[in-house]
């Protein structure tokens, strides 16, 4: 009970929700009875608790399980939603890897996107957080200046740096001329679609900065204090103390970063579809061309299935081996 | 011996007191110094990023209010002169705005409603009434999280065109129905810091569940509902890939798919294009000013970033 009160920030999500668990469970009266037998007031109890629990048995069942069980069957098919599917075997997996020359493209972009935005987005957003957590007056007030972006409707902010990434007439490049330096052709460029991306990204890093925030605030003082007496320097407290204290917080930030990045899409799409050469062709886009456009409803869900592995994978690696750097507070 | 100390201090201490007096105070004022300095660095930074976080809203807020010439001047002027509402009339009428502010609140308001009903009875058989298998089927449900949006987007596509859904609201808000991973686990985590003893009291009086629910249980919650509320309607209002996937008639699309239209057809249109984008986007901050409080609490709770 008491490690499930402590939840305050998400780091709790990923891992603390174990210990909350498992505290939970181990805080269950023993039945009485052995095993197989259960009393009756237990009984009623299971059949009260799986009545109130039955909306998201019903949504499980519906929009997880059998969606997830399909998508592994139509990725064996060729299905066009009109036709019925018809079984061809490993065929969409062999054209996704040796046919479909938009497939390495849309993997590259998607990497290339990733590799920048989510290093960049913790390490700006917990930099800023950092700054914010030195108890300046107004703390409020710039919370909410870097918070706001990242509440803008997708639609809305693709449009809005439109504008701004214009070439011609685009407030960035205009600035970079009163400043003496050469216009760059943000949108229009292949080579600099991705980066430009990016930088759109790095805008709202406002999320990520408030949890980090929060995470901050939680470290207990005495900590600092106790190194204080010990003479540590900022750098020291920062390394030895901040850092180990926020890992937890960093690992949830990067692992949701990670199956952010993968989908990546509405921006990419509104602003640039494909892009130019195809420099905007990411994974999400293509699965939603192959699906909508082409109605290849087999080999999208083939593409599906295979970033599900991949993310699946990813994060189970990152969780292995989280042990070794992420530092889990024991108790409360 | 004692003569001698007495001397020796009598002397010395005096000065040395003095000595690391002055030297205490050198040091005090040093550490003064780099204080402020720190401090001043500090907001120099902050205030110059705010100011770089802000130009898009204020170009965006200026580009709205600006005559067409003036848009494309060179180099760009700020202020609009004369302020400008045509490019709003014009965003207004070009697209059946209203018609698609009506579909969009309708899915939005649908899903407020609906969330907070299903994900705080889910909530509720998670945390306020034990029963054997609880904590492995929430375990269940946390895990849900993790599971990328595209899988589960194309046979629930498939499943809600046969049902003849396809370019109808339902596909948007009936699965609001079933709870939200995210926001069941929110609940519970704030249940389970609700004292069992009056849960306990109320069922010794012979309370039902779904009474403590009713009469206990929501009502101690209202802060973490309003958490759900909020980010539900945020995130309705902002959704673009169900709304694109799910309607193409006219008659049923949302703010945010008339506006990705529109962009397609306004092309260099500016001034329309902003205005339309701001009115896509004011709702949603004033809804943060007024909600302040509940939007940061949500986000530090459960990591939603909005």
């Amino acid at each position: 009970m008491e490690s499930s009160l402590s939840f305050r920030t998400p780091n709790s999500i990923l891992i603390r929700t174990e210990t909350g668990v498992r505290m939970a469970s181990t805080a269950l009266p023993l039945s009485p009875y052995p095993s197989r037998r259960m009393s009756p007031r237990t009984l009623r109890n299971l059949l009260t608790g799986l009545a109130f629990i039955s909306p998201w048995i019903l949504g499980f069942l519906a929009f997880t399980i059998y969606p997830i069980s399909s998508a592994i069957y139509y990725s064996f098919t060729n299905y066009d939603i009109v036709t019925a599917p018809r079984f061809i075997g490993l065929e969409n997996f062999r054209v996704i890897f040796t046919e479909d020359a938009r497939f390495p493209t849309s993997v590259y972009n998607t990497f290339y996107y990733a590799t920048l935005a989510i290093p960049l987005s913790l390490l700006v957003s917990l930099l800023v957080a950092m700054l914010l957590n030195l108890k300046v007056r107004g703390m409020a007030f710039f919370r909410t200046v870097f918070y706001l972006p990242s509440i803008v409707p997708d639609i809305a902010s693709a449009l809005l740096w439109s504008w701004i990434l214009n070439t011609q007439f685009g407030l960035l490049n205009q600035t970079l001329k009163s400043l003496g330096l050469t216009p760059v052709s943000w949108l229009t460029n292949p080579a600099m679609t991705k980066p430009s991306l990016v930088l759109i990204s790095l805008w709202t890093f406002g999320g990520s900065m408030v949890i980090f925030l929060a995470a901050l605030q939680d470290i207990p003082q005495h900590l600092y204090e106790a190194a204080e007496i010990d003479g540590a320097s900022a750098l020291q407290k920062t390394l030895n103390i901040t850092i180990p204290m926020i890992t937890p917080t960093i690992f949830f930030n990067l692992v949701m970063g990670i199956i952010g990045a993968t989908q990546y899409f509405t921006t990419a799409f509104v602003m640039l579809g494909a892009g130019p050469l195809d420099s905007a062709r990411f994974y999400m886009f293509h699965l939603y061309v192959n699906a909508f456009r082409y109605f290849k409803m087999g080999y999208a869900s083939a593409l599906s299935l295979l970033l599900f592995i991949f993310v699946l994978t990813l994060t189970l690696i990152l969780w292995r081996t989280s042990g070794r750097w992420v530092y889990y507070e024991r108790g409360s | 011996m004692n003569a001698g100390v007495k001397k020796m201090t009598g002397e010395t201490l005096p000065m040395t007191l003095q000595a690391i007096n002055i030297q205490a105070k050198r040091a005090q004022r040093k550490r003064k110094t780099l204080r402020l300095l720190q401090r001043l660095l500090t907001y120099a930074v902050l205030i110059l990023l705010s100011l770089i976080f802000a130009t898009p809203f204020l170009w965006l807020l200026s580009t709205s209010l600006k005559p067409p010439e003036q848009i494309f001047k060179l180099p760009p002027e700020w202020i609009p002169d004369p302020f400008t509402w045509s490019n709003y009339t014009k965003a207004v009428t070009a697209i059946p705005f209203f018609l698609y502010l009506k579909n969009t609140m309708y899915i939005a308001i649908f899903n407020v409603i609906a969330s907070v009903i299903s994900c705080s009875l889910v909530a509720y058989g998670f945390s306020m009434i034990r029963w054997p298998g609880r904590d492995v089927i929430f375990m269940v449900v946390v895990a849900t999280l993790m599971i990328p949006y595209a899988v589960i987007l194309i046979p629930t596509f498939i499943i809600f065109s046969k049902l003849g859904w396809v370019n109808t609201p339902n596909p948007l808000t009936i699965p609001a129905l079933t709870g939200n991973a995210f926001f069941i686990f929110l609940l519970r985590q704030f249940y389970m810091s609700i004292p069992e003893d009056l849960s306990d009291a109320a069922r010794i009086d012979g309370a039902s569940e779904l009474q403590i629910y009713w009469h206990i249980i929501l009502r101690l919650s209202r802060p973490a509902l309003a958490v759900v509320a909020l980010f539900t309607f945020m995130w309705n209002w902002n959704d673009f890939l169900g709304p694109l996937v799910y309607l193409s008639k006219k008659e049923t699309l949302t703010l945010a798919i008339g506006l990705y239209g529109f962009q397609s057809r306004a092309g260099t249109q500016w001034g329309p294009l902003m205005a339309a984008a701001t009115i896509m986007v004011s709702p949603i901050v004033a809804l943060f000013f007024v909600t302040q409080k509940t939007f940061i609490q949500g986000i530090t709770l459960t990591g939603i970033k909005g």
